[in-house]
């Protein structure tokens, strides 16, 4: 069983190996010639291998730009799905290279764990789904309920906060893997599905009839989502930065997959600096002028890999809401290239 | 000086002549060899704190004491969001011996059903106890966790249904609601009399014997110790309900809420569903072992038991199985540990054992792996330890006394 040892292998890792492996990340992804995410185990709309067994989803594309901006291929990004209580293991131990998958930045992750979050591609909450039939319209209402989560999980957390608050009695059935969580929600076992919203829109479709269950209105948390890195490795860290922070500034100026070429003749400063046609700001991260161009080419700005992935015209058909960008009211703002 | 009785004439190098000597090579060896583990471990230690801190990891067993955050669902001790990791441990380390226990009971029982029958000579049953090992021998544990935990989930009831089971309480998907017993303020009275009741069953049982022994009268025991055993308690019971105006002990009901039964004692179907892929997993290894303990019991054991005019029940239950266990509880020790250390599949169900929310949960919460897997490990190698023991001690006990 691959997933027990993961924390094993990490444990024999740290013990033997002589120094630790906070040594140029940037290096030995160039030299294997590839980027090793880690990502979700099937979450439709994040990660989520396709029917020919091709990884889809917005943090597989986060993943994708990475790949791009450092060898102008995305096919350089490899995944490893790993469930939520082996992700920070399987990131610790060198087992990926980054982990991009709907992962939320909380301080003791951030300071404890030795990660480092580099941004944020998707703010979310965490929510509740339960059967129509249930006819319970607010979470308020959940009072002796039993509820399916995942373990390892914020999600865990915050249900028990959630409830404690409000003084209301619950029973958890937490599982490792969200397929079991869905498997046994499905059969009924638990009156509530709870998780991160966007989660429980993905998880949604995979029951046997998505029409009857409701997503409640509630959200209980904040859970921004987004790539992390080990801490001790700043280039890296500016890497895969600064490749979230292209996507967003070039969705804000306007570059789009498709014209990115043309654009690069644009008279705009900041397209320009983005597009490495002024300043050498690809290089001062450890890549190449193109770096923005290449991981554009691969994705598309922000806004075009959220709305393929998961946004109103796909199966999920969530609204940008808070992951608008800041000039239209949303929380999406990335500091300039300059 | 051993050196110098065997090497007299060489009085004056005594420092060569000690290296030459076997035992004080031995242990010199022995020394050296303690040195280079203790180093070793040290190293492995020291470097791993090292690693950790340049990684920015904290390492230390001071966050046990921490509070935990998240619900467990079956504890078997007091437990909230706000007890500590410490007590996280323990429910998980008493969950994880309670399915084990439980296991290894119905292990047995199966595995001697099973490995019985499979020598019947009904050719029925002893074709359907070789399809039964055969079975589920060879198909992943964890595959029949799964189709056993779904099978319990798709068989039962709806949440705000359940199945009456009168007065052994409800059951439906979400588990059996048992009734829950309630003690009163005069259960002690009751409780003693019915440890009064064993221990002098005990007592007349020895008394009994003796006299058999002696006068080959036969004492009816049975009802008397009947009588002692429950008569004495159901007096103490009705005495005590009256001087206290309330009854001893009473059993609490599930009442109906509005997401289905609450209340009465809750037995999880995630617990089920562990229990039984478990039990009659291991039940299959325990029933080979069973039938190869038979057959190493020479067939003129049967023979002269048959001639002496035992029925075949009694042969197979005085002569074959006792001479069977000699060979039986070595590799039915090995099933107890596998039984024991299987039982960390239940995560995968979402049963809280040791495993799944000391070193599942409460690790990832924490992000301490080290500590945690290291405490985990040591737990397992203990248990493992104990078992073994147990079974040796009894291995001796029954092992044949040659004299
Ligand atoms: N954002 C939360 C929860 C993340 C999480 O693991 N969510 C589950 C439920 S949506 C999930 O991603 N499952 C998909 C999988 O394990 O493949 C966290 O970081 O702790």
């Amino acid at each position: 069983m691959k997933k027990s040892i993961v924390p094993l292998v990490a444990g024999a890792a740290l013990a033997v190996s002589a120094v630790s492996a906070s040594a140029a990340t940037l290096d030995d992804v160039k030299a294997k010639g590839s980027v090793q995410c880690g990502v979700s185990q099937g979450l439709p709309g994040f990660s989520n291998p396709d029917s020919q067994g091709n990884w889809t989803g917005l943090d597989v594309d986060t993943c994708k730009a990475i790949a791009a901006a450092i060898f102008g291929n995305a096919d350089a990004a490899k995944f490893t799905p790993l469930s939520a209580k082996e992700r920070f293991t399987a990131l610790q131990s060198g087992e990926v290279d980054v982990l991009t998958r709907n992962t939320t930045w909380t301080m003791s992750r951030d300071t404890d764990l030795g990660l480092n979050f580099t941004g944020v591609n998707y703010y979310d909450g965490q929510g509740f789904m339960v059967p129509k039939d249930l006819g319970v319209s607010s979470a308020l209402e959940l009072s002796g309920a039993s509820v399916c989560t995942n373990t390892g999980t914020t999600t865990e957390l915050n249900v028990a906060d959630y409830f404690r608050s409000h003084d209301m009695d619950y029973e958890v059935v937490a599982f490792e893997k969200a397929d079991e969580v869905v498997a046994a929600y499905d059969a009924g076992r638990c009156d509530v599905y709870t998780t991160d919203q966007s989660g429980l829109y993905a998880q949604k479709l995979k029951l046997t009839n998505p029409d009857d269950h409701v997503i409640l209105p509630e959200i209980i948390s904040k859970e921004p989502l987004g790539p992390a890195v080990r801490q001790g490795d700043d280039q890296w860290f500016n890497v895969v930065k600064w490749t979230l922070f292209a996507l967003i500034n070039a969705e804000e100026l306007g570059v789009t997959q498709d014209n990115v070429d043309e654009m690069k003749n644009s008279d705009n400063p900041s397209i320009k600096r983005l597009l490495g046609t002024e300043g050498s700001f690809g290089e001062s991260i450890g890549l190449d002028k193109e770096w923005a161009v290449n991981a554009i080419k691969a994705v598309g700005n922000y806004g075009e890999m959220f709305n393929r992935n998961v946004g109103p015209d796909t199966e999920l058909g969530i609204d940008r809401g808070l992951n608008k960008l800041w000039s239209d009211g949303g929380l999406q703002y990335a500091p300039p290239v300059r | 000086m051993a050196a110098q009785d065997v090497l007299p004439s060489r009085k004056g190098s005594s420092g060569f002549s000690a290296l030459n000597d076997q035992r004080v090579r031995g242990v010199i060896f022995q020394v050296l060899l303690i040195v280079a583990i203790v180093s070793f471990a040290w190293w492995i230690i020291h470097n791993t704190a090292a690693n950790l801190r340049a990684q920015g990891i904290g390492f230390g067993f001071g966050i046990l004491r921490d509070s935990a955050g998240f619900q467990i669902n079956q504890t078997l001790i007091d437990y909230q969001e706000t007890s500590s990791y410490v007590r996280v441990y323990f429910v998980g380390l008493l969950n994880t011996l309670l399915v084990s226990f439980i296991g290894v009971i119905l292990a047995t029982i199966i595995g001697f059903i099973v490995g019985i029958s499979r020598l019947s000579k009904n050719w029925v049953v002893a074709k359907a106890a070789y399809v039964y090992i055969e079975v589920l021998r060879n198909i992943p544990l964890l595959l029949q966790i799964f189709i056993w935990y779904f099978a319990v989930l798709r068989l039962l009831p709806a949440k705000r249904d359940a199945i009456d089971l009168g007065p052994f309480g409800l059951l439906n998907i979400a588990g059996w609601y048992a009734p829950n017993p309630v003690l009163g303020r005069g259960f002690a009275l009751v409780a003693a009399a019915f440890i009064i009741g064993i221990v002098a069953t005990f007592v007349l049982r020895a008394w009994a014997r003796r006299r058999q022994m002696a006068t080959g009268q036969i004492f009816p025991l049975f009802r008397v110790a009947l009588a002692l055993i429950i008569g004495l308690p159901l007096v103490a019971y009705f005495v005590a309900g009256f001087a206290f105006a309330n009854p001893p002990f009473s059993l609490e009901y599930p009442t109906p809420g509005n997401f289905g039964p609450r209340g009465g004692l809750r037995v999880f179907p995630e617990f089920i569903g562990l229990l039984m892929a478990l039990s009659f997993y291991t039940a299959s290894f325990i029933a080979e072992i069973v039938r190869a303990g038979i057959l190493a019991v020479p067939n003129g054991q049967t023979e002269a038991s048959y001639s002496l005019g035992l029925r075949p029940g009694h042969t197979l239950r005085l002569v074959v199985i006792p001479q069977a266990m000699r060979v039986i509880i070595p590799p039915l020790t090995s099933q107890y540990l596998n039984l024991t250390k299987n039982s960390s599949l239940a995560v995968a169900i979402a049963y809280p054992d040791l495993v799944s929310v000391f070193a599942g949960t409460a690790l990832n919460q924490t992000g301490r792996a080290v500590e945690f897997i290291l405490i985990t490990m040591a737990t397992y190698l203990t248990i493992s330890l104990v078992t073994s023991l147990f079974m040796n001690w009894y291995n001796r006990s029954v092992a044949l006394v040659e004299r």
